[in-house]
C-alpha cells in the first residue's frame, strides 16, 4: 500500500511539474544538502543573502536532507519531477551523476578554474568538462582522545613509530585499561565499507582497478589489510564488533578515523585530543581524501540562474569563508596559514600534515558507476566476514564473485 | 415517480462513495495500471530517460540469481510470521477468555504495542537487540553469552520476525477473543456432559466454531507480512548478506537507492501476482475448512 501511494504520488508530482513550464520573473532556487549544522547553515545564508543584494528577484533556499539516504531522496525528488536546481553530490554517486548527464557542465560557472588542484577535480570531470564542483575536498585523519590514552598509561606513538600495528596495539590496550572501545572507523558501522579505505589503502590495497573493471578485492594487497582489520576487531580488541556503537566525540573510543572537517564536533569536547595522520601501513604513508560536490541539475527549472548563484557561492571569496568547514579545491587557500585563519580548532601543524599535504597526495575513497548497487553487494558478501571465525580470503574471493559482472559491464 | 425517486437514490448513493472511489482510483488502480506500464520500460531517473523494453525487465528477473533467495527470505518470514502470530495469538485469548482477576490489565497489555508507531517500536528493538544491547546485557546478567541477533545469520530473520509478532499480536488476539466469546456456551456444556475432555472440547467445538476468523486473520497476517519494509530498513537493512532481504525491501534497492525504476516496478508486479494468488487460494480453501460461514 505504502508504496503504491508513493508511486501515485510520483505520478502527481510529474504531472504538477508538467503544468507548470517556464517561468517568468522572481526566482526561486533550492539547493539541497547533506548538512543541517547550524554553523554550516548560518553561512550559506549569509552567502545568499549577500547574493540577494545583488539579485532581488532571485530568493534561495537550502534544503539539509538525511546524508544516510541523501542520494535515495534526491534521485526521488528528480524522478517526480521536483528536481532542486543546485545539488550537493557525495564522492560516492559522483561516476554515477557525472557520466548520466543530470548535471550541466558548469566550466563557464566558475571563478579562476586554473587554481582548482587537479587532484581535486578528477573525479567530476567528464571528456575535460568539469560537470561539478568540488567545494569540500576533506582528508581522513586519526582523532585521539588523549585524556583515554593517558589514563590508560599509554602514549601516542610519532613519528616512524607512527604505524597501523603501534596504533592498532595502543587502541587496544587503552580499550582494555578503560573499558571504553578503542578505534572506530566512523560512518562504518559494518555496512559501509568505503570507510575503511583510509586502512587498506595502507596496504596499496585497491576495492577495483583504476579503470573500475576488475575486482580487487581477492588480491593479496587487500587479503592482508582485511585480515590486519580482522585480527584488530576479533583477537586483538582493537576496533568494536559488529553491533557495538561508541562515539568518539562523546568521549566513548580512544580514538576515531574520519575527515576533518569532524573537527567542528568537539567545539564543546569535555576532553583533550589530537588530531594525527593516518598511520603508515606496510606501503608507507599515504593520505584518503573524501568529496562532495555540488552541480547544477539539468533538470531544474532555472539553470541559467542556479549557474550564476554557483559561480557566486565558490567564487574566491566566499571558498575562503567556507573554508572553515569545507577544505576547499583552489590551491592559493590550500595554505596552513589561509586554512588557520578560518579554522581555529586545528593547528598549523595539524592542517598542514593532515590537510594539506592530504589533498596534495591523497587518493579519493572508492567510488564506481552504478555505485549503490555494487556497494550492496559487496556490503552484503563482506557480511561473512565479520564473525570471529571467518575464512578472510575465501570471503574477499566471494566479493569478487558477487559484484565482477557488474564491474565489468 | 418511482421511477425519478429510484434515481435519485442512485445518484446520492454515487455522490456518497465518490470520495472513496476517486481516492481508490487516483491512488490503487492508476498506479496499479503505470506500475505494469513501467515494468515494460527502462528508466534511467538521473539520464531522464524512459524507453521502452519490452519484456526485458521480465527477463532479467528471471535471470536474478538474488530473486530466489529473496523469495526463500520473503517465504521464511511470512511462514514464520503467521504460525508464530497465530499460535500465539489464539493461546493469548483462549488464556485471556478465563473469568480470572486482571484479565483486562492482561488484554489491554498485548494490545498496547499494537498503537505504538511501528518505526518508534522498531527503534526502541534495535537498541535492544545489538550486541552490547538489554537483551544481552539481561543473559549476561544470568550467565548466559548472547548470540548478536540482528548480525548473524541464523538469528537475524528470527529477530526481525518476534519483533513484528510483539508489534502485531495483540489485534489477532482481540480477533479471537471476540471469536471465542461469539461461541455459545451451551454447546460447551453439552459436550462436557457427553464426557468430553478440554483438548477434545476445543477441538472438536471451539476450532470448528472461530474458523472464520482464522480464515480472515491469516488473509490479514499473510498479506501484511508480505508488505513488511520500515522493520527491514530499521533492524538489518536486507542483511546479513541478502537473509533478510524480503521482496518489498529489494525491490525498494532497486527502485529507489539503485535507481532501477524499471526493474522495480517489474518486482512490484510480481508481488501484487504474489498476493493475488495467495487470498485466492485461501479464498478457494475457506470451503475446505472453514465450518460455517455467515
Amino acid at each position: 500500500m505504502k508504496l503504491r501511494a508513493a508511486i501515485a504520488s510520483i505520478v502527481l508530482l510529474v504531472s504538477v511539474a508538467a503544468c507548470g513550464g517556464a517561468e517568468q520573473g522572481p526566482v526561486t532556487l533550492r539547493m539541497t544538502t547533506w548538512s543541517a549544522n547550524e554553523a554550516h547553515v548560518r553561512l550559506f545564508n549569509q552567502i545568499a543573502a549577500d547574493y540577494i543584494k545583488a539579485h532581488p528577484d532571485v530568493t534561495i533556499k537550502f534544503d539539509a536532507l538525511p546524508v544516510d539516504t541523501y542520494t535515495t531522496t534526491l534521485t526521488t525528488q528528480i524522478a517526480g519531477g521536483n528536481a532542486p536546481d543546485l545539488a550537493w553530490i557525495l564522492e560516492g554517486s559522483a561516476p554515477d551523476f557525472v557520466s548520466s548527464g543530470a548535471l550541466a557542465p558548469v566550466d563557464d560557472a566558475i571563478e579562476n578554474p586554473s587554481e582548482l588542484a587537479p587532484s581535486a577535480t578528477a573525479l567530476w570531470k567528464q571528456d575535460g568538462k568539469l560537470i561539478a564542483y568540488p567545494f569540500s575536498t576533506s582528508p581522513f585523519g586519526v582523532f585521539v582522545n588523549t585524556d583515554l590514552l593517558t589514563q590508560a598509561g599509554q602514549k601516542l606513538p610519532t613519528g616512524a613509530d607512527w604505524t597501523w600495528d603501534n596504533a592498532i596495539a595502543v587502541a587496544a590496550a587503552t580499550a582494555a585499561k578503560t573499558g571504553k572501545q578503542g578505534l572506530v572507523p566512523r560512518d562504518f558501522d559494518y555496512k559501509d565499507w568505503t570507510n575503511l579505505a583510509p586502512i587498506f589503502d595502507g596496504w596499496g590495497a585497491q576495492a577495483w582497478s583504476d579503470d573500475g573493471k576488475t575486482c580487487g578485492f581477492d588480491q593479496q594487497p587487500m587479503i592482508d589489510a582485511m585480515t590486519f582489520i580482522h585480527q584488530a576487531i576479533f583477537t586483538r580488541k582493537a576496533i568494536p564488533g559488529p553491533g557495538v556503537a561508541a562515539d568518539f566525540f562523546a568521549g566513548e573510543s580512544a580514538m576515531t578515523i574520519t575527515q576533518i572537517s569532524r573537527a567542528s564536533l568537539l567545539k564543546d569536547g569535555k576532553f583533550t585530543w589530537a588530531l594525527v595522520p593516518l598511520p603508515a601501513g606496510p606501503k608507507g604513508t599515504y593520505s584518503v581524501i573524501g568529496q562532495g560536490g555540488v552541480g547544477v541539475l539539468k533538470q531544474g527549472k532555472h539553470v541559467d540562474a542556479a549557474k550564476d548563484f554557483l559561480k557566486f557561492f565558490t567564487g574566491d571569496a566566499n571558498s575562503a569563508k567556507l573554508a572553515q568547514f569545507f577544505p576547499p579545491p583552489r590551491t592559493p587557500q590550500l595554505t596552513a596559514d589561509t586554512l588557520a585563519r578560518s579554522n581555529p580548532l586545528l593547528s598549523k601543524e595539524q592542517l598542514q600534515s593532515v590537510v594539506i599535504d592530504g589533498i596534495a597526495n591523497g587518493v579519493v575513497k572508492p567510488s564506481h558507476a552504478n555505485n549503490a548497487q555494487i556497494s550492496q553487494a559487496v556490503r552484503a558478501a563482506l557480511d561473512p566476514l565479520w564473525t570471529a571465525d571467518a575464512e578472510v580470503p575465501a570471503v574477499l574471493k566471494g566479493v569478487c564473485t558477487a559484484i565482477q559482472p557488474v564491474l565489468a559491464k | 415517480m418511482t421511477r425519478a425517486i429510484k434515481r435519485q437514490d442512485r445518484l446520492t448513493a454515487y455522490a456518497f462513495i465518490a470520495p472513496q472511489l476517486a481516492g481508490t482510483v487516483a491512488f490503487v488502480l492508476i498506479p496499479l495500471v503505470l506500475v505494469a506500464w513501467y515494468s515494460l520500460h527502462e528508466w534511467n531517473v538521473l539520464a531522464n530517460t524512459f524507453t521502452f523494453s519490452g519484456v526485458d525487465n521480465y527477463r532479467q528477473l528471471a535471470e536474478d540469481p538474488t530473486v530466489p533467495r529473496v523469495l526463500r527470505a520473503t517465504l521464511l518470514f511470512s511462514a514464520g510470521l503467521v504460525i508464530v502470530n497465530l499460535s500465539l495469538a489464539l493461546l493469548l485469548a483462549v488464556l485471556l477468555n478465563q473469568k480470572l482477576r486482571g484479565t483486562t490489565v492482561f488484554r489491554v497489555l498485548f494490545f498496547s504495542p499494537v498503537v505504538v508507531s511501528l518505526v518508534a517500536w522498531t527503534i526502541v528493538w534495535r537498541f535492544m537487540l545489538q550486541d552490547n544491547g538489554g537483551i544481552n546485557s539481561f543473559l549476561d546478567a544470568v550467565g548466559l553469552d548472547g548470540p548478536n541477533w540482528l548480525r548473524s545469520g541464523g538469528t537475524a530473520m528470527a529477530a526481525v520476525i518476534v519483533v513484528q509478532v510483539l508489534k502485531n499480536v495483540g489485534l489477532n488476539m482481540v480477533l479471537f477473543l471476540a471469536a471465542l466469546q461469539g461461541v455459545p456456551p451451551e454447546l460447551y456444556e453439552a459436550a462436557r456432559t457427553d464426557g468430553a475432555n478440554a483438548w477434545t472440547v476445543f477441538r472438536r467445538i471451539t476450532l470448528p466454531l472461530i474458523s472464520p476468523t482464522i480464515l480472515l486473520t491469516s488473509i490479514i497476517t499473510v498479506v501484511g507480512s508480505l508488505q513488511v519494509f520500515a522493520q527491514i530498513a530499521v533492524l538489518t537493512e536486507g542483511g546479513p548478506g541478502t537473509s533478510t532481504t524480503v521482496l518489498v525491501y529489494y525491490l525498494y534497492q532497486q527502485a529507489f537507492q539503485f535507481h532501477a525504476f524499471g526493474y522495480g516496478a517489474t518486482l512490484s508486479v510480481l508481488l501484487f501476482l504474489i498476493v493475488l494468488a495467495l487470498t485466492v487460494v485461501q479464498w478457494q480453501l475457506r470451503k475446505r475448512w472453514v465450518f460455517h460461514e455467515s
